[in-house]
């Protein structure tokens, strides 16, 4: 069983529908019991980090999260929750990933903030990427970013280069939005929920 | 590198794809979700679909579709259309869209740009600016599909709406919409150098050229076209090719 933490985050029923797509049936779900016991646990998120930390904080779920056993995907602003502290709303957050969330600062103003678009993946090292070949394109809305770190798994250059995906443990996490990238994200997500 | 995006914008009325839609081969072409899958599958960027029913009954229907839109097209969608507060946008989000786009209620009530972003984030809200170019040489931003005129400026507005947390600006040039003679470089031009959020061009596609010229001379981050597309007159995936034989940065899905 697939399930997709229900919390106060946008997108979530476009990963229902991604994993739909690929013959899944996952549930969306807040119940912690049904969170442990799922094969794979999908923490989507779009919004702000603090409104999510605050949220997720006061409903008890942060623990849970943090100490889920199976393979787990953060996404977009799920990954950034599994980080130690983002800059957005100088938030202290799940600290899975030892490393911070920071606002890109351009240099050149050519750089537009969110990055928003199809941007390309590589130094890719991980099963999270089989069958996906160096320099895909995939689907990003951000405004946040997370710097190359040891558990970085893929990078992506936009005023210089950052994580595009992390691995630490059963912890998997992806900056960019697999349920939007096309048959690149299908691919990406079929290797994660084959873990 | 980001790459330029090409987003082909769909007008619905009553569940429907409107405006005629001649795909060679293509049977479903007044179905929005077919449509859509077809484009992405073509390599299309981002899809637009603007819903021009006025009925209450005809916005249930837009809804539904939204979410069946969310259940089969892999690519993101931005819906516009009937957006007046933020329950429609929390309704149209809700059931699987990732942005909204407004245009008349926010040059009406400024505040709702503000509701979204605060509500939602910045990256859900994208501002379509109708605008036409007078006499004088001033842009004009107009209200209700280019019906009604306002005393708001173009640059003043885009500026205001960055100001309130718009991720995006949408810009159609009424002077150049329908016209097939390329867009509105020099206005999208000083948009793109004085705004820090991404720019959409929109209105004049006609050629592959038209393309080129806007991503190379205005620096616009998307291009949005209907027509071009509908009639197949600019296949996707040869845009595509033609655009990156030309140095821009696109993405191609389609190996040719």
């Amino acid at each position: 069983m697939i399930a997709i933490v229900k919390y106060n985050a946008g997108n979530i029923y476009s990963v229902y529908c991604a994993c739909q797509r690929l013959g899944y049936e996952p549930v969306i779900t807040d119940d912690v019991a049904t969170l442990q016991s799922a094969d794979k646990v999908i923490f989507p998120g779009v919004g702000d980090a603090r409104a999510a930390m605050d949220y997720l904080n006061q409903v008890g779920l942060s623990s849970v999260i943090r100490g889920l056993k199976q393979p787990v995907l953060g996404i977009c602003v799920g990954m950034q929750l599994l980080c130690r502290h983002s800059e957005e709303g100088d938030v202290d957050c799940l600290g899975v990933f030892d490393a911070p969330v920071e606002k890109f600062r351009p240099t050149d103003p050519s750089f537009k903030v969110p990055q928003m678009g199809w941007n390309t993946v590589q130094s890719l090292r991980s099963p999270l990427f089989a069958d996906v070949a160096e320099q895909s394109y995939v689907y990003y809305v951000h405004s946040y970013r997370v710097p190359v770190c040891a558990d970085t798994i893929a990078q992506t250059d936009y005023c210089g280069a950052y994580s595009a995906a992390l691995h630490r443990d059963n912890f998997y996490a992806t900056q960019f939005h697999p349920e939007k990238s096309g048959s690149v994200g299908e691919q990406i997500l079929k290797n994660f929920l084959a873990l | 590198m980001l790459a330029k995006r090409i987003i082909p914008c769909l007008d619905v009325k009553d569940g429907t794809t409107v405006k005629g839609v001649q795909f060679v081969n293509f049977r479903n072409a007044g179905d929005p979700v077919a449509l859509g899958k077809q484009y992405s599958e073509m390599g299309a960027d981002e899809l637009v679909y603007l819903d021009i029913t006025a009925s209450f009954e005809g916005r249930k229907t837009f809804t539904d579709l939204v979410r069946r839109i969310a259940a089969e097209v892999s690519i993101p969608f931005t819906v516009g259309g009937g957006i007046h507060e933020l329950s429609d946008v929390e309704r149209l989000l809700a059931a699987g869209a990732d942005k909204v786009s407004v245009n008349s209620s926010a040059l009406r009530r400024p505040e709702l740009i503000t509701e979204i972003a605060t509500r939602f984030g910045v990256q859900e809200c994208v501002c379509a600016i109708d605008a036409r170019c007078e006499e004088d040489g001033h842009w004009r931003c107009y209200l209700n599909g280019g019906r009604v005129p306002t005393e708001r400026g173009l640059f003043e507005w885009a500026h205001e709406a960055q100001e309130r947390g718009a991720g995006e600006i949408l810009f159609t040039s009424m002077n150049h919409d329908g016209s097939k003679q390329g867009f509105a470089i020099e206005a999208l031009g000083r948009l793109h150098d004085e705004l820090s959020i991404p720019i959409i061009a929109s209105g004049g596609a006609g050629c592959k050229e038209d393309f080129l010229n806007v991503f190379e001379q205005a620096h616009v981050d998307a291009a949005l076209a209907a027509s071009v597309f509908h009639f197949g007159e600019i296949p996707m995936a040869e845009l595509k090719q033609y655009l990156a034989d030309h140095g821009v940065n696109v993405r191609q899905t389609v190996k040719r």
